[in-house]
C-alpha cells in the first residue's frame, strides 16, 4: 500500500484557535474548563464544560465571521463553523489549494461528527409545536447533518474527490484520520481533508451525558479540575466542543511538491466490544485489539512507542480500563512509555477528540515532548507507566499512539511515527 | 421608500448578506442577489414573520424582486 503522510494541521479547541495557540496551552498545563454561563444548569447535576475561547480573532479566540460568511452561519449549528475554521487552517498550513481539475479531483473531505446538529434539532423540535411546520427553516436539514461539515469545507475549497463523514461517537476523530489515509494508501485519492468536529455544549446534550452518569459533577465550583483522568476523584468526563482537522497526503505526492511533512501515519486498528452501548468491557479487550491491529499494521512492536496519547475521559470505570489494556499491550515495555489525557486540559470534544488527540500525538513528535495528564493528584492504581502529571517532559518521541473509544463498543487506535526514508 | 419597503430591505440584507445598495427595487433575488431557492423560501419565511401574514405558495412563486415584495406586503402585511 502507498504511504500516506500529514502535511497541514488545524484545530480549534477550548485552549484556543489555532495549532499553535492551543499547543502553548496544553504544555503549559492550563485547563479550558469553565462554568457553564450560556444557559440555565441550576436543575443540571454538571455545571461545567470546556469552551472554545470566543473573542475577535486575535490571541488565540475565536470568531466565527473569519471563517465563514455571517449569511451562513445562520444556517447551521456550529460544530459546522468549526469544522470550516479547523479546515482552512489545515489547508492553508499544508499550502495545499487545488485549482486544476486533477488536483481537485484527488482531493477529498472526511470530517465528521459525534452528534452532528444537537441544538439545532433541539430548538427546531420546540419552534414545530409552538408555531407549526411554516416556521421550519429550509436549512433545518442540511444544516445539521453530520455529513455537512464535509460538504461545506469541500464546496468552499473544491475539494472534488472522495466526500464523506464518519459517525462512531467518540471514535469519530480517529476513525476519520485512519479511514482517511486509507483511502489515500489504496489510491483512491492523493489528499484527504480529514477529522471531527463537535458543538455539544447545550443544555439538552449536557442533561443527555448526565442522565447516562457520564459527566462530571463535583467539580461545579472548580471547574478547572473536573477533568482528571487517573486521578482518584474523577468523576466523569468534562463536556468539550470544537474541531480538528489534518490534511493527509500519499507520500511522494507531498515530496514532489515539497511540502512540510509532519509524520506518518503507518498504524490503524479498528474492533467492536460487542458488549454494552456505553460501557466498556472490564477487561478492556476491544480497545487491546484496537491496539495490536494498529501496531501490526505500522509493523511494528509495542516496545516500539514513545508516547500514547490516551482516550482517558476521566470517568471513573473508563480509565483503568484503558490503563490495563495499555499495560497487557505493552508488557515489560510499560515503564519506558508516557501515557497522558490531553482531555484533562481541552475535556471531551467527543467526535472531535481523535482528530485533536491525533494531532497532539504528531506534536508530540515535532517537538519530543510529552504532554501532560493535568489535575493528577493521586492516581487511583498503580502502574509502571509514565502518565506524565501536571507538567509537559521533554523526551524522544518517535511513535506515538492515540486511541478513541466510543459508545455503542467502537473503538479505534492510530500510530503516527516520524517520517523517515 | 415605504417603511414596507424599508423593512424588507433590512431583510434581505440581513439574510442574503449583500451591500444595501445592491437591495433596490428591480433587483432580482435569485439572479442580482445571489439567493438559491432555499434562500428564497427562508426570505419568505422571515418576510411572513415581519410582517404577520401568511404567504401562500402560489403568491411567493410572484414574488422575485425586492420590489414585487414590497408590493405584495403593502397590500397583505397585518403588522
Amino acid at each position: 500500500m502507498r504511504r500516506v503522510v500529514v502535511t497541514g494541521l488545524g484545530m480549534l479547541t477550548p485552549l484556543g484557535c489555532g495549532v499553535d495557540a492551543t499547543w502553548a496551552r496544553i504544555l503549559a498545563g492550563d485547563s479550558g474548563g469553565k462554568k457553564i454561563d450560556t444557559f440555565e444548569v441550576s436543575d443540571l447535576p454538571s455545571q461545567v464544560a470546556c469552551y472554545i475561547p470566543r473573542g475577535d480573532g486575535s490571541n488565540g479566540t475565536f470568531n466565527p465571521d473569519q471563517w465563514m460568511e455571517p449569511k451562513d452561519q445562520r444556517k447551521v449549528d456550529d460544530f459546522i463553523i468549526y469544522a470550516m475554521c479547523a479546515a482552512r487552517q489545515a489547508l492553508d498550513d499544508a499550502d495545499w489549494h487545488p485549482k486544476s481539475d486533477e488536483d481537485q479531483f484527488a482531493t477529498g473531505t472526511m470530517i465528521g461528527s459525534g452528534i452532528g446538529g444537537l441544538t439545532g434539532i433541539a430548538e427546531t423540535a420546540v419552534l414545530l409545536k409552538e408555531r407549526g411546520p411554516r416556521r421550519v427553516s429550509p436549512f433545518f436539514i442540511p444544516g445539521r447533518l453530520i455529513n455537512l461539515a464535509s460538504g461545506y469545507v469541500s464546496i468552499e475549497h473544491g475539494l472534488k474527490g472522495p466526500n464523506h463523514a464518519v459517525v462512531t461517537a467518540c471514535s469519530t476523530g480517529a476513525h476519520a484520520v485512519g479511514d482517511a489515509a486509507r483511502l489515500i494508501a489504496l489510491g483512491d485519492a492523493e489528499v484527504m481533508v480529514a477529522g471531527g468536529a463537535e458543538s455539544p455544549i447545550s443544555r439538552i446534550g449536557i442533561a443527555g451525558f448526565c442522565s447516562a452518569r457520564a459527566l462530571s459533577t463535583g467539580f461545579n465550583d472548580t471547574p478547572t479540575k473536573a477533568s482528571r483522568p487517573y486521578d482518584k476523584d474523577r468523576d466523569g468526563f468534562v463536556m468539550g466542543e470544537g474541531a480538528g482537522v489534518l490534511v493527509l497526503e500519499e507520500y511522494e505526492h507531498a515530496k514532489r511538491r515539497g511540502a512540510k511533512i509532519y509524520a506518518e501515519v503507518t498504524g490503524y486498528g479498528l474492533s467492536g466490544d460487542a458488549f454494552h452501548i456505553t460501557s466498556p468491557p472490564p477487561d478492556g479487550n476491544g480497545g487491546f485489539r484496537s491496539m495490536s491491529m494498529a501496531l501490526k499494521r505500522a509493523g511494528l512492536a509495542a516496545s516500539d512507542l514513545d508516547y500514547i496519547n490516551a482516550h482517558g475521559t476521566s470517568t471513573q470505570v473508563g480509565d483503568e480500563i484503558e490503563l490495563g489494556a495499555v499495560e497487557r499491550l505493552l508488557g515489560n515495555a510499560a515503564s519506558k512509555v508516557s501515557m497522558s489525557s490531553t482531555k484533562s486540559a481541552t475535556g471531551h470534544l467527543l467526535g472531535a477528540a481523535g482528530a485533536i488527540e491525533a494531532i497532539f500525538a504528531i506534536l508530540a513528535i515535532r517537538d519530543n515532548v510529552v504532554p501532560p495528564t493535568i489535575n493528577l493528584d493521586n492516581p487511583s492504581v498503580q502502574t509502571a507507566i509514565d502518565l506524565v502529571p501536571h507538567t509537559s517532559r521533554k523526551r524522544d518521541v518517535n511513535v506515538a499512539l492515540s486511541n478513541s473509544f466510543g459508545f455503542g463498543g467502537t473503538n479505534a487506535s492510530v500510530i503516527v511515527q516520524r517520517v523517515t526514508n | 421608500m415605504s417603511e414596507i419597503g424599508e423593512r424588507v430591505k433590512k431583510i434581505v440584507v440581513e439574510h442574503l448578506g449583500v451591500e444595501p445598495e445592491k437591495v433596490i427595487d428591480s433587483a432580482s433575488f435569485i439572479d442580482d442577489l445571489g439567493a438559491d431557492s432555499l434562500d428564497t423560501v427562508e426570505l419568505v419565511m422571515a418576510f411572513e414573520e415581519e410582517f404577520g401574514c401568511e404567504i401562500p405558495d402560489d403568491a411567493a412563486e410572484t414574488i422575485l424582486t425586492v420590489g414585487d415584495a414590497t408590493k405584495f406586503l403593502e397590500k397583505n402585511a397585518k403588522s
